[in-house]
């Protein structure tokens, strides 16, 4: 099945960068370009569900105010007019915010989240809200309440998770930007599985405002693309100081873009972190990390094997830090204010109610956290279990002031296996959890990190990603070795990895 | 440590969540494969390590007093579940016996 018009197969494989570069020209249309990649939703989308709601005609209406700003000669910024999927756990008033819950299910938001509020000031067109695990809390994007995403890659595999429909959305060309959150590896592990890019910021570097908290400790929203620089221009859009979020940090954000534009590792020291790999490694995850590691020394890198000891109890550490946060946030879902209520017969009390609402409101895994939480923060267990994994994050805390006493930017394989089959794992929660394995610890410590594209495991000819992380506020490496891996691996491949994505609906 | 199905009645309790006795079969197990996985963190983190609580570290700040409008009423109580007389409806707070 083609496209209604010609010219929209051609829109929807370009970069952010360059449409929003047509757009300011007037090469394009913001109009034309919206409508190229809300027809491509409406082609693809049935089967893939990478959307919970599409917001066509609000979409259409700012593009065409985009449009009109450009006419009149307005000053515009570089992705103006360009469209964007955003998670559905960011707030944007007019459309409901679901986090991929029936508690929530339908429910209107009353402001914007601060992320969502920049996206609109820098013109970007919010083409309407992707599906994610219930709450954020997963790694494959089956725990939604209203269906799996599938991986644009192979239809009858996971896109990953949290954030798969982000992923899926921007790798099959429904949209060139996404916004995701990352928690334990949700921006990272979905664009690992899907051959894209992801980033999560220093923690604190862009606003929780209007995320509908997971872990308030450890979320962080981010971008999504298909390009190391397109990422950067959307990085530097969402990110900066808000005073409604009060772990925001107050200083410049990092030079980002042109960091990607640089593309320059010449000397630059990287660390390849010794505990993450063997056992439970897929062999063509682990060739294609090797690859692209020897390609980083080929390029001016200095490579040294770091060790950092405690990486392996982060996963441990993480799933009672998270469960205890996560009990607590979700505690507001009490049927009072907002979203579901159940039982409400005249007779039941609030707290009967409340119980009713939360059994037939909640999923499985989020039933399962929340009583984990329950579990470590109650007296008794507090110690043993919350207590010490606080104190396994300084742990891992040291471990990266270590590492990054010697190197500038540690890597290591974004995930331990490519995109699994849907329905594999939905009854082993602890094989779930192992997925988040590399990209836990960097949320423990709240720095930098992302995962870029490095080909495809030889054994599935599925995507592989290569997880940088870096110190705090030192987002700007991670592009800039981004930006080198991609320029030499895109000479090499002869074009983007994307390009041997099959259409889908058609058999691999 | 073996958790039963009791033990997570009770937890589901705590939660606030009313779990059915066919959940109450299947988290067990479940959970108790879980925490026996994560209690491994006692294995490395001794008496001396301080805590960590927070990414980054946090220092209170102040602002300014000022005046700044609040979320719309009429807005907010159209996402709740009942409203009345322009306030939340909930059900009942006091038990018949209280």
């Amino acid at each position: 099945m083609s496209l209604q018009y010609p010219a929209a197969a051609e829109i929807i494989r370009q970069p952010a960068a360059d449409l929003g570069a047509k757009i300011k020209s007037g090469e394009l249309s913001s109009v034309e370009v919206t409508r190229a990649h809300l027809d491509r939703i409406a082609e693809i989308d049935g089967e893939l569900h990478a959307f919970l709601y599409v917001d066509g005609e609000r979409a259409l209406t700012s593009a065409a105010r985009v449009d009109a700003k450009i006419a009149a000669g307005e000053l515009v910024g570089p992705l103006a007019g360009v469209p964007l999927a955003l998670k559905d756990i960011l707030t944007y008033t007019g459309a409901p915010t679901t986090c991929g819950s029936k508690i929530l299910e339908g429910w209107l938001p009353p402001y914007d989240a601060t992320v969502t509020r920049r996206l609109l000031d820098h013109d970007i067109v919010i083409l309407g809200k992707t599906n994610l695990d219930e709450f954020a809390m997963g790694s494959s994007t089956e725990n939604s309440a209203f269906g799996p995403t599938r991986n644009p890659w192979d239809l009858d595999r996971i896109p990953g998770g949290s954030g798969g429909g982000s992923a899926a959305a921007v790798a099959a060309f429904e949209a060139p930007l996404a916004i995701g959150t990352d928690t334990g590896g949700s921006i990272r592990q979905p664009a690992a599985v899907t051959g894209t890019v992801g980033v999560k910021p220093t923690y604190g570097g862009s606003s929780r405002y209007g995320l509908v908290a997971l872990a308030s400790s450890l979320d962080q929203p981010g971008p999504c693309a298909r390009t190391v620089l397109d990422a950067a221009l959307l990085h530097q859009v969402i990110a900066g100081h808000d005073p409604c979020d009060s772990t925001s940090i107050d200083q410049p954000v990092p030079d980002v873009v042109a960091a990607a534009r640089s593309a320059d590792i010449a000397g630059m020291k990287v660390g390849v972190v010794r505990e993450f790999r063997g056992e439970g490694y897929a062999p063509g995850v682990e060739q294609r990390f090797r690859e692209a590691v020897e390609l980083l020394a080929s390029l001016g890198a200095e490579i040294i094997e770091v060790s950092c000891p405690h990486f392996v109890y982060a996963l441990p550490a993480y799933y009672l830090i998270l469960p205890a946060e996560c009990s607590s946030n979700l505690a507001k879902f009490d049927a009072m204010r907002f979203g579901l209520r159940v039982g409400d017969d005249g007779v039941a009390s609030a707290e009967q109610v409340m119980a009713a609402t939360r059994e037939a409101g909640f999923g499985a895994e989020v039933k399962r956290r929340i009583i984990i939480g329950t579990y470590a923060l109650s007296s008794g267990y507090y110690e043993a279990y919350y207590g010490q994994a606080q104190k396994v994050r300084t742990l891992i805390s040291r471990d990266f002031d270590n590492a990054y006493s010697q190197v500038d930017v540690l890597v290591s394989p974004s995930t331990p296996i490519t995109a699994f089959k849907i329905g594999e794992k939905v009854d082993d929660p602890l094989a779930m959890y192992m997925n988040d394995l590399c990209t836990i610890p960097s949320n423990l410590a709240g720095n930098a990190s992302a995962s870029f594209p490095v080909g495809l495991a030889p054994e599935d000819g599925l995507p592989v990603g290569l997880q940088v992380m870096a110190p705090p506020l030192a987002d700007d490496r991670l592009y800039r070795v981004g930006a080198a891996l991609e320029a030499s691996l895109e000479s090499a491949w002869g074009g983007p990895l994307l390009d041997r994505l099959p259409e889908p609906g058609v058999a691999r | 440590m073996a958790l039963t199905a009791e033990d997570v009645a009770n937890l589901a309790r705590l939660a606030r969540i009313e779990l059915s006795d066919v959940e109450l079969e299947v988290l067990a197990p479940q959970l108790d494969v879980i925490l026996e996985s994560v209690a491994r963190v006692s294995e490395v983190a001794a008496q001396d390590i301080p805590p960590t609580s927070h990414a980054l570290p946090l220092t209170n700040v102040f602002r300014e007093d000022e005046l700044r409008p609040c979320l719309p009423r009429d807005e907010v109580l159209a996402g709740a579940p009942a409203a009345e007389q322009m306030r939340f409806r909930v059900p009942r707070i006091l038990g018949e016996e209280a």
